[in-house]
């Protein structure tokens, strides 16, 4: 369970460029729900989500992740809870080029300090379970959208997280390989993990495995509620 | 152990990483190595040289008496010797004869000395090998000398000098005293200098003090002048090198400073990418310090193992002209390895830590960017 308590962003705070993000935002994630953020461009969808996933802090407000209160946390062990309980998809993949598809699965693993050949054991039952063993040594730029989508999530999973967060995934996908990323959503979700999705594709927001969705606008919340 | 592993989950980023850009990296370590190759050849070689000297010159007088006219040195009368033989300290004084000739058929200038053990052989000449080597001339052959008159008298050679003994003994020619009075015009009561043996090494100053006093005419030389004098000139080429190594040097200063602290978009956008995903900012600063290491550490190696097979093993080809003098008879040697710690740490503290460093600190604000800034591009 992820709450979130009167969070306010603002970016630029006291220049002439000030951007409130998100404003008195009152919220509370179930977990091994699947969860959608819908809303226009400029909503602060982003901004939600980034703070949800410990990558930015609110500008005032309280976060609480279960019941341990983590907006006061340092860098250190915010990226350390980061690491171990939030799995990231971005829009854009963002997979690193020039590597191999191992490579960029094992990336978020590296730091854990676990040893090499059982995270290249992990990362080959993950790339396995995903149809992708055989392009284990392709540089991912020789991938397709599809192949490098699964890749993304491949690597959300390394580090066995208990959350899923995905920015806009099927921003650059089309209708038949958004439908396979939300059944990927669906099996996750089946084996427990929460799933938190940022995205205003209808692809997404209709799908059955959403269980709830966090309309917003202009950064605040303005409906929430169970789809089913 | 997990520390361990995650210093070697790291590096192999790193490595990958490294060798994803591979052009832009094998070309700076290219670059690099030449730098660090041509500092090293410079600093062996004449460190080298200065070893070989002072090993050379261990057996030189600890005292040379010369005797100066209008400013130059002038041929000193062996009857200063009585003098300076009462001197308290003086164990014995001994005069010696040499001089240049200069032979316009090699175009070569020649040191002649006359040795005690030729005294009695007039008509023989022990020769450097650089001599040999220029004259082509191995024992038994006859080598012409012009005399002052003008007419010509030939010698022959007894022996080649050990090429142990080349780097001063290069361009040496040992001849008789008999000989070398025919060859110029010195009279029977001159020597060029005389040479000293003092008991005390302590008193050489004062010695010395005593030697003006009672010829104001002379000019003693001490054994660590000498000493003084080769090391200057050895540091005055190396520096000369070093000057005009220095463009290259400053202009590797540019490049690496480009290459290391301009990080590209690409590289901007993985460091948002790994902060995203769950690295720290001291992750990132560990990635980069391996990767200015892993560059600068190969160029470092390279460039001081290629310097020592060049200067050591290759006599160093490059800098021999300039470094070893602008006779024509270049002593041909191989020096024997010297190569010690501080110079070691010397170089490495010029070239693998300012680069190393270089790295880094750009970095530092690429790594501290918020992780969410790769959701908000």
């Amino acid at each position: 369970m992820i709450t979130l308590h009167d969070i306010r962003k603002v970016f630029n705070g006291g220049k002439p460029n000030e951007f409130v993000a998100l404003d008195g935002i009152n919220l509370a994630i179930d977990s091994h729900k699947a969860t959608v953020i819908k809303g226009p461009s400029g909503s602060g969808k982003t901004t939600l989500l980034s703070l949800l996933g410990c990558m930015a802090r609110p500008t005032s407000g309280r976060i609480f992740l279960k019941d341990r209160e983590i907006t006061s946390l340092p860098e250190r062990f915010l990226t350390e809870i980061r690491r171990e309980t939030f799995g990231f998809m971005f829009q854009q993949f963002n997979l690193i080029r020039g590597m191999t598809t191992l490579e960029n699965v094992m990336l978020p693993a590296y730091p854990s300090g676990e040893k090499h050949g059982v995270l290249r054991k992990r990362a080959m039952e993950l790339l396995g379970l995903f149809n992708l063993d055989h392009k284990a040594a392709s540089r991912v730029e020789w991938l397709s959208g599809g192949e490098a989508q699964r890749v993304a999530i491949a690597r959300a999973l390394i580090n066995h997280p208990s959350v899923i967060i995905a920015d806009e995934p099927t921003a650059h996908l089309d209708t038949k390989l958004s439908a396979e990323f939300m059944d990927i959503m669906g099996q996750l979700k089946a084996q427990g993990k929460t799933v938190l999705i940022a995205s205003h594709d209808p692809i997404v927001c209709e799908s059955e495995v959403i269980d709830r969705i966090v309309d917003m606008r202009d950064g605040k919340v303005v409906s929430t509620g169970s789809v089913r | 152990m997990a520390a361990i592993e995650k210093q070697r989950n790291i590096i192999e980023f790193t490595l990958s990483s490294l060798w994803k850009r591979k052009g832009k990296n094998i070309a700076l370590v290219v670059v690099y190595t030449l730098v660090v190759f041509l500092l090293a050849s410079v600093m062996f070689f004449t460190h080298s040289l200065k070893r070989e000297a002072s090993l050379v010159l261990q057996d030189a007088p600890e005292m040379i008496v010369q005797r100066l006219v209008a400013g130059r040195q002038d041929s000193i009368p062996v009857s200063y010797m009585e003098s300076i033989r009462d001197i308290k300290g003086v164990q014995s004084v001994q005069p010696r004869l040499w001089g240049y000739y200069y032979d316009a058929v090699s175009g070569a200038n020649f040191t002649l000395m006359v040795k005690e053990e030729l005294k009695d052989q007039p008509g023989i000449v022990v020769i450097g090998n650089g001599v040999s080597r220029h004259l082509a001339s191995m024992k038994d052959d006859a080598i012409p000398f012009k005399t002052y008159k003008g007419d010509y008298l030939m010698l022959q050679v007894k022996g080649v000098l050990p090429a142990a003994s080349e780097l001063v003994n290069s361009d040496l020619i040992q001849v008789s005293e008999e000989d070398f009075k025919k060859i110029f015009s010195i009279t029977t009561n001159e020597a060029t200098d005389l040479v000293l043996k003092i008991r005390n090494v302590k008193e050489l100053a004062t010695i010395a003090g005593k030697i003006t006093q009672l010829f104001p005419d002379t000019r003693p030389i001490l054994r660590e002048e000498l000493l003084r004098t080769y090391d200057a000139v050895f540091d005055w080429r190396g520096g000369m090198i070093m000057v005009i190594l220095a463009g290259a040097f400053f202009a590797f200063i540019i490049l690496a400073w480009d290459k290391a602290t301009g990080l590209s978009a690409e590289e901007k956008r993985e460091i948002g990418i790994l902060k995203a995903i769950g690295w720290e900012t001291s992750d990132i600063l560990l990635m980069k310090f391996w990767e200015g290491a892993a560059v600068s550490l190969s160029a470092y190696l390279l460039g001081v193992l290629s310097a020592y097979l060049h200067v050591f093993i290759g006599s160093a080809v490059v800098f021999e002209p300039a470094l070893k003098g602008w006779s024509v008879l270049y002593p041909q040697f191989k020096l024997t390895p010297f190569v010690s710690a501080y110079q070691l740490a010397t170089l490495f503290f010029l070239t693998v830590v300012p680069y190393t460093v270089a790295t880094i600190v750009p970095s530092w604000r690429s790594a501290t960017i918020d992780p969410d800034s790769v959701m908000r591009t």
